[in-house]
């Protein structure tokens, strides 16, 4: 389980994040959902080490991430997908799924996760040999998801990946995140369509300006009406 | 993957094969042909291409710092080599020198002149290449902070200093100062005489051969998971990180082992000189091999071995006769002026940037099979998909 503890960051003088609380059970799909500059990457950019915190703490299992360098992170198990896909345009499918599993150095184990990546993307497989910044935006969040999956993560924490892609393919994205949950991967889910976030959320946490000011399970978020009218386009009557 | 490993083992045994040709020609053709100027000269400057596209190309980082650490091995090579009876008058300012050894002479005592030849000079290019690597990476911990243009200008300016440094007197019993330094071991010492005269041509081979198992090494590199990691942080800074790369290290490695290869093409360079001096490895070194990688194709390794055989047959052979005055084929035009074969060169250069702007090969590798396939292509049309 992952349990965050007021956690403080701050770019320079700007306070991003002040003090935000929030747990991640295994094997469920958490979500995190807010507005533009709200500090969602934020969070998930400290978790994953790529930003340093002022204070608070980070658990994981019981050990405290904050001060491990990023690939120890990785190691612990938290795969990070960022923000914008962020594929590696020049290298092939293949190469940049072998680039995901960099850590490791089990040849076999490797070689099984490509054929299990292939299975959740069948798309994968038809494009192994192609360069990665030849494929279509849906593509390349499969494939981003996917090297993502190649680190045999634990917990996978997804920044919208829902950015920029057709309601069609978003649907597809959704429904394999939720395949990969099934097969046991811890989800941490920061989106900005809380419409679709919510709907497959088993927990959800509402990040405004840097805090946490409402969570509850994904159905409660998607009946409130506060909710509704911020983030869903309710309109006020 | 049996597809892959087929079309490696075409590539080396086309190479092997090439390098049988060269050696045959050696034999036949005068040894004083500027095809083997141009062979040996290229093939140093091959390896000094693909050293800078593993840094330029592969990982991202814009060094100008090749002449540099070329001038490193090329001293520290000649340095090693001059046989003890020769110190005298190559240190004639500086009392022979403080170093009295040379490791040819030192092996050949030991285990003979054929053995101490060969791993005389080849030890001697290894500790050029270890040279090279320890001054990247002590210029690395600071300069690898910088990007893009900064890093350029930074490794830019090492370079210049290293080049005072080498010239400065008071290293003088050590680097002969502003001096040069000759009557080191080279590739002629390569060729098998028998009494006086010259029975085996071997120099060109052996500069090839070495150039291309050190290029060899660079592919192995390149095609690892170290070079994956390189390629990543050329693509994707940030992403590469989040796969748990560390960016300072793998920067730091991929700067030392193109310093590596450099220092070795430096110390083959001086030994195709014969003579070495810092003077000689200016700025213009620098964007010469550049142009060779950018002429290449960024980011492909057999593109920078064929621009550098272009490249250097070009400025040192067919060109040549543009600086002729009197024309050689219609006698009694006398267009030609010396330099204006430059004019032409940088003409030529031109055309390829603008016509070419990912250079010869793009980032696509040339491959043995793959050219055939294209051949049959071309000439028959439909044996392709017999193939298939």
């Amino acid at each position: 389980m992952l349990k965050i503890d007021n956690l403080r960051v701050a770019y320079g003088g700007i306070q991003a994040l002040s003090g935000i609380s929030l747990e991640v059970p295994d094997g469920k799909i958490v979500t995190l959902i807010g507005a533009n500059g709200a500090g969602k990457s934020t969070t998930l950019r400290t978790i994953s080490s790529l930003v340093k915190a002022q204070s608070g703490s980070i658990q994981y299992d019981g050990t405290e991430l904050l001060g491990l360098p990023s690939n120890k992170i990785l190691e612990a198990g938290i795969a990070q997908i960022p923000e914008g896909r962020r594929v590696f345009p020049n290298l092939t499918v293949l190469e940049n799924l072998k680039v995901g599993a960099y850590l490791r150095s089990d040849k076999g184990g490797i070689e099984k996760d490509v054929k299990w990546v292939y299975e959740l993307f069948p798309r994968l497989e038809e494009r192994h040999w192609q360069l990665a910044g030849t494929l279509s935006g849906g593509e390349q969040q499969m494939l981003a998801v996917g090297r993502g999956l190649m680190s045999r993560p634990k917990m996978m924490m997804l920044d919208e990946p829902s950015l920029g892609l057709a309601p069609l393919v978003v649907q597809d994205i959704f429904t394999i995140i939720q395949e990969i949950n099934r097969q046991g991967v811890t989800i941490l889910l920061v989106e900005q369509n809380a419409n679709m976030a919510l709907k497959i959320a088993d927990y959800a946490y509402v990040l405004e300006t840097g805090v946490i000011t409402k969570s509850g399970t994904g159905l409660e978020l998607l009946n409130d009406e506060s909710i509704k009218e911020a983030y869903l386009g309710k309109t006020r009557q | 993957m049996i597809q892959e490993k087929k079309s490696n083992r075409a590539n080396i045994l086309f190479v092997i094969a090439l390098l049988a040709v060269i050696l045959v020609l050696e034999q036949v053709l005068p040894s004083s042909s500027m095809l083997f100027t141009v062979l040996k000269k290229s093939a140093i400057y091959a390896l000094a291409a693909v050293s800078m596209n593993l840094l330029n190309g592969f990982t991202g980082l814009f060094s100008l710092g090749q002449a540099g650490f070329m001038l490193i091995g090329a001293y520290v090579y000649g340095m090693l080599n001059i046989p003890v009876a020769d110190r005298a008058a190559v240190y004639q300012y500086f009392d022979g020198g403080i170093i009295q050894f040379s490791l040819v002479e030192g092996i050949s005592a030991a285990l003979g002149p054929v053995a101490g030849l060969i791993i005389g000079v080849l030890l001697g290019l290894l500790i050029a290449g270890l040279a090279a690597a320890v001054f990247a990476w002590l210029i690395g911990l600071p300069v690898l902070r910088f990007r893009s243009d900064y890093l350029a200008i930074a490794t830019l300016g090492f370079a210049e200093i290293i080049r005072a440094f080498f010239q400065w007197d008071g290293l003088g019993p050590i680097t002969n100062g502003s001096n040069l330094l000759r009557k080191f071991t080279n590739f002629d010492n390569f060729n098998i005489r028998s009494g006086g005269k010259v029975v085996v041509n071997l120099s060109t081979t052996v500069t090839v051969l070495i150039a291309a198992l050190c290029i060899l090494v660079i592919i192995l590199v390149i095609n690892s998971t170290y070079g994956r990691a390189f390629k990543a942080i050329r693509d994707d800074e940030v992403a590469a990180e989040a796969m748990g790369i560390n960016l300072a290290r793998h920067k730091m490695l991929s700067f030392v082992i193109s310093a590596f290869f450099a220092g070795i093409a430096g110390g083959m360079l001086a030994m195709y000189q014969t003579t070495a001096q810092a003077l000689a490895f200016k700025t213009a070194m620098t964007y010469e091999i550049l142009l060779i990688v950018v002429i290449g194709g960024i980011g492909s390794v057999t593109g920078s071995c064929i621009s550098s055989f272009i490249f250097i047959g070009a400025s040192e052979w067919w060109l040549r006769f543009l600086d002729m005055e009197t024309s050689n084929f219609i006698p009694g035009l006398n267009i030609m002026r010396p330099g204006f074969r430059k004019v032409v060169f940088s003409v030529a250069i031109m055309i390829i940037v603008l016509f070419f702007r990912k250079g010869i090969m793009g980032e696509r590798e040339l491959n043995v099979r793959g050219a055939g396939r294209w051949l049959r292509q071309k000439l028959g049309g439909k044996s392709v998909k017999e193939a298939k």
